[in-house]
């Protein structure tokens, strides 16, 4: 395995991945609630009209945070190699898929993990796998 | 206590969890999807960051899900609400499993899509608005066969 010294940045890693961290501690100790975006966003698919409002406040916290990182740092990087109609084949495989494995990285990832449940370990190393293996095909087998 | 999920306070918390998170995901370099396919790319050169950002994440979690998981109520009075589901079936694993294409093909998961959004960034857009109409796919297939079990047929 070839590490990449280069871009490998274990710092802010460490401390973003803690701000991740706090914000799904302030989530679930003050509004009771698993910080699981498919869950949030999906519940306002079919929504339960007290249930709007939190949903939308926590998506408009995601929307408005480059805002206010820009506040106080530079625009930061974003690249996306992908074309638009790949984008929206893997926009619709990871919007329904999501739904039916009941979460994502955060909801799973994070906070499943987190607080040790089977099923969101079980969910983490299935999306971990096909995401390893995806890259691979895509890169060294079909692009090689 | 009531159950008020509309209160303000309860707004003002949900807002701003979810601006740390997403500021969380910028200063890890996860709004990027770039960054998060050189994590994927194991064969290249692998970039180790989303491993860490994960690392991090559980440490604060898992002390944060500690204390919750011994309180009958949040700090703003609501019932705090984990997941009781402990049954792994095959739309656990199948869903995951092509979760992780979905992700592996473009490096961008619901979270860093949003922040991608508020980034201006158009391509963002494209698979932000698939995902959601995915998500919908998935709410009429589900109610469908609701309506099916229902009638009987």
């Amino acid at each position: 395995m070839l590490i990449d010294w280069n871009n490998f940045t274990p710092w802010s890693a460490l401390a973003g991945g803690a701000l991740i961290g706090l914000a799904t501690a302030i989530f679930i100790l003050f509004n009771g609630r698993i910080a699981g975006i498919t869950g949030i966003l999906g519940g306002l698919i079919n929504p339960k009209l007290r249930d709007i409002g939190w949903r939308i406040a926590f998506i408009l916290g995601l929307v408005i945070s480059p805002v206010v990182w820009k506040l106080f740092s530079p625009q930061p990087l974003i690249e996306i190699e992908a074309s638009n109609a790949l984008l929206a084949i893997a926009g619709l495989i990871v919007g329904i898929s999501t739904r039916y494995g009941s979460g994502c990285t955060s909801g799973h990832g994070v906070c499943g993990i987190s607080r040790l449940s089977p099923r969101s370990i079980i969910a983490t190393l299935a999306f971990m796998l096909t995401g390893f293996l995806t890259v691979y095909i895509v890169r060294h087998l079909v692009g090689a | 206590m009531h159950q008020h999920h509309n209160t303000f306070r309860a707004l003002l918390f949900s807002l701003l969890s979810g601006l740390i998170f997403g500021l969380g995901l910028i200063l890890a370099g996860m709004a990027n999807p770039a960054k998060v396919l050189a994590f994927l790319d194991l064969a290249g050169w692998w970039d180790p960051s989303l491993g860490l950002v994960m690392g991090g994440a559980i440490a604060v979690g898992a002390l944060a899900f500690a204390i919750a998981k011994k309180r009958p109520h949040s700090y703003l009075g609501f019932a705090i609400q984990l997941p009781t589901s402990r049954i792994i079936d095959i739309r656990l694993i199948l869903g995951s499993l092509t979760f992780g294409i979905g992700w592996g093909l473009v490096g961008i998961c619901p979270a860093p899509a949003f922040v991608l959004i508020g980034s201006g960034s158009d391509k963002g857009l494209v698979f932000t608005l698939f995902m959601i109409i995915g998500m919908a796919i998935f709410e009429l297939l589900e109610n469908f066969k609701k309506s099916k079990r229902a009638t009987g047929k």
